[in-house]
């Protein structure tokens, strides 16, 4: 397993935002962490990241503990998160907002050639290069917010709700994109999402948190039906009534 | 006429200092969310570094009396040393505080800073000469200008085409500007905290150099609080101009230092001692019209 966390707990003051969860990622895998608003899915991403103190748990990374590690020095190992609501440097042109990410790397031969490449897969961010990310559209923001963590040489990829605020055609896109990246460059990706509605396709594995807690973990083949998520994601558990109302409610 | 023309020499030069001091200020603030009111007494540092410590009435020049170019050097470093260790003591282990702790440390560093200038160099005021070579005036047409206030002029342009070179063009820069926008999304892109920071009290170390050296060459008198209305100015500067905007903090310091000289020109002779009721009047208006500052930024209404 490339991630591997354990029983993690996060705290902000009193308020428990994760009660001992635990998940892996394999190397190549799309995992998706599934969940209503509030259930956890950033702050665990966070955690992982080093953005938040750990309450309990540990996280490894390739076999090695990084829960305690500044996010800078988590970036540096590989590890790579998009949070949500994309954050491009708005007034730093999108050239500069992809060089941010360089720095961390010795290898400047290399990346000048990564920077070659990753605007041939992102021509829009070709045309724009020397605008001010602040001038991008949405989509185009989210095209370089992912540019920018893939020039950090990450091998992982976490992803806070890539779909949220885009129309759903630039979603696609997006999707798109990241299963491009997969399969060229091996990249693995850790996504949260609050609809399963597109993740199930390609997903390999898909956890559901809510109220802070894992409520499933599966792989996604088993999941196809989406009952058990929906169960999970809403807490009916064998309540019948209650689920064929919430299946009108557009839970899947 | 000509004595308008005057008046915005002085108007520009007393400006160009207010304007370095307000640079050190935004840049602190920009990436730390720290309003740092200790920048005054690293001005006041700069100018104590010239002279050889002691307790006596008469100063006697120091690393003031070396030759220019390793004096300057020299002042420069003793300043990023003591903005580095200000950074390394105080302010690192406050780096999760919020705004208003890191503020109040600030005011602790300052008057710390004051006590122990007093403590080693004594209370009186001191005398000094620095480039009084200077303050002859030349002659261009009718006007007759200082050279020193040229020279103050010329040396806050070049400080500030090198900071926006350096800011623009190196890795350091950039990550700098990225952390002032987003401090956390800078990081979780490899950008390492401490050094961005260290960078930036460096930088913010030399303008307050800069600024002790034309200041002090212009007025030749050493006090330990010889920063404080320095830093009031400078602060002033960056909130009219804009907090978290650089160049607000430059446009606020050249309307401060205008503000100043031309109330003191033309205010009736009875009023003229009221200056400084007048410009922060001044300043009053400019912030009922724009609450943001001249130059609002964007990255602080998000964060806020």
């Amino acid at each position: 397993m490339i991630l591997e966390v354990e029983n993690l707990s996060v705290r902000y003051g009193s308020l428990t935002a994760l009660r001992g969860v635990s998940l892996g990622v394999d190397e190549g895998q799309i995992v998706c962490v599934l969940g209503p608003n509030g259930a956890g899915k950033s702050t665990t991403l966070a955690a992982i990241a080093g953005g938040v103190a750990i309450h309990t748990g540990i996280i490894r990374w390739c076999n090695q503990p990084i829960s305690g590690l500044m996010p800078e020095a988590i970036s540096r190992l590989g590890l790579s998160l998009v949070p949500e609501g994309r954050h491009v440097f708005s007034t730093l042109t999108v050239e500069e907002n992809l060089l941010v990410g360089t720095y961390q790397r010795r290898d400047r031969q290399e990346v000048a050639k990564d920077m070659k490449r990753a605007l041939e897969i992102f021509p829009r961010l070709r045309e724009r290069i020397h605008q001010p990310a602040g001038r991008l559209s949405g989509g185009e923001q989210q095209m370089l917010v992912i540019c920018r963590a893939l020039l950090t040489n990450a091998r992982m990829l976490m992803m806070d709700e890539p779909s949220l605020g885009l129309a759903p055609i630039i979603v696609d896109q997006v999707y798109e994109m990241l299963l491009n990246l997969r399969q060229r460059n091996g990249l693995t990706l850790l996504i949260n999402e609050q609809s399963s509605e597109r993740i199930l396709k390609f997903a390999d594995h898909v956890y559901v948190l809510r109220s802070g807690e894992l409520q499933l973990s599966d792989a996604a083949a088993n999941l196809q039906d989406g009952k058990a998520i929906m169960n999970a994601y809403f807490g009916f558990d064998a309540r019948p009534a209650e689920l064929a109302a919430a299946g009108n409610g557009g839970g899947r | 006429m000509i004595g308008f023309v005057q008046n915005i020499v002085d108007a520009l030069s007393l400006g160009s200092i207010y304007a370095l001091a307000a640079l050190g200020i935004g840049l602190l603030f920009g990436i730390l969310r720290l309003i740092n009111f200790a920048h005054g007494d690293f001005i006041t540092i700069g100018a104590f570094a010239l002279i050889v410590p002691s307790r006596n009435e008469t100063a006697v020049m120091g690393i003031g009396s070396l030759p220019f170019i390793i004096m300057v050097p020299a002042v420069c470093a003793i300043v990023v040393i003591a903005a580095l260790m200000s950074d390394r003591l105080v302010f690192r282990p406050l780096r999760r505080a919020s705004s208003p702790t890191l503020m109040v440390a600030s005011f602790s560093v300052g008057y710390l800073i004051q006590n122990s200038i007093l403590v080693i160099f004594g209370a009186r005021p001191k005398g000094i000469d620095l480039w009084s070579a200077l303050g002859k005036q030349i002659a261009v047409g009718p006007l007759r200008v200082p050279q020193l206030e040229l020279v103050t002029i010329g040396v806050t342009l070049l400080l500030m085409l090198a900071l926006s070179a350096f800011l623009k063009k190196t890795p350091y820069g950039m990550q700098i500007r990225a952390a002032a926008e987003d401090f956390q999304m800078a990081r979780y892109l490899g950008v390492k905290a401490n050094s961005a920071i260290g960078v930036a009290f460096a930088l913010s170390g030399i303008l307050a150099a800069a600024v002790s050296l034309l200041y002090i060459s212009q007025t030749g008198t050493l006090t330990n609080v010889l920063g404080v209305p320095l830093m009031l100015y400078a602060f002033i500067a960056t909130v009219i101009g804009g907090m978290g905007s650089l160049v607000g903090a430059v446009v606020g310091g050249f309307t401060v230092g205008f503000l100043a000289v031309m109330l003191q020109a033309y205010l009736p002779d009875d009023l003229r001692s009221f200056r400084d009721a007048f410009v922060f009047g001044a300043v009053v208006l400019v912030l009922l019209v724009r609450p943001a500052g001249i130059i609002p930024t964007r990255a602080l209404a998000q964060r806020v």
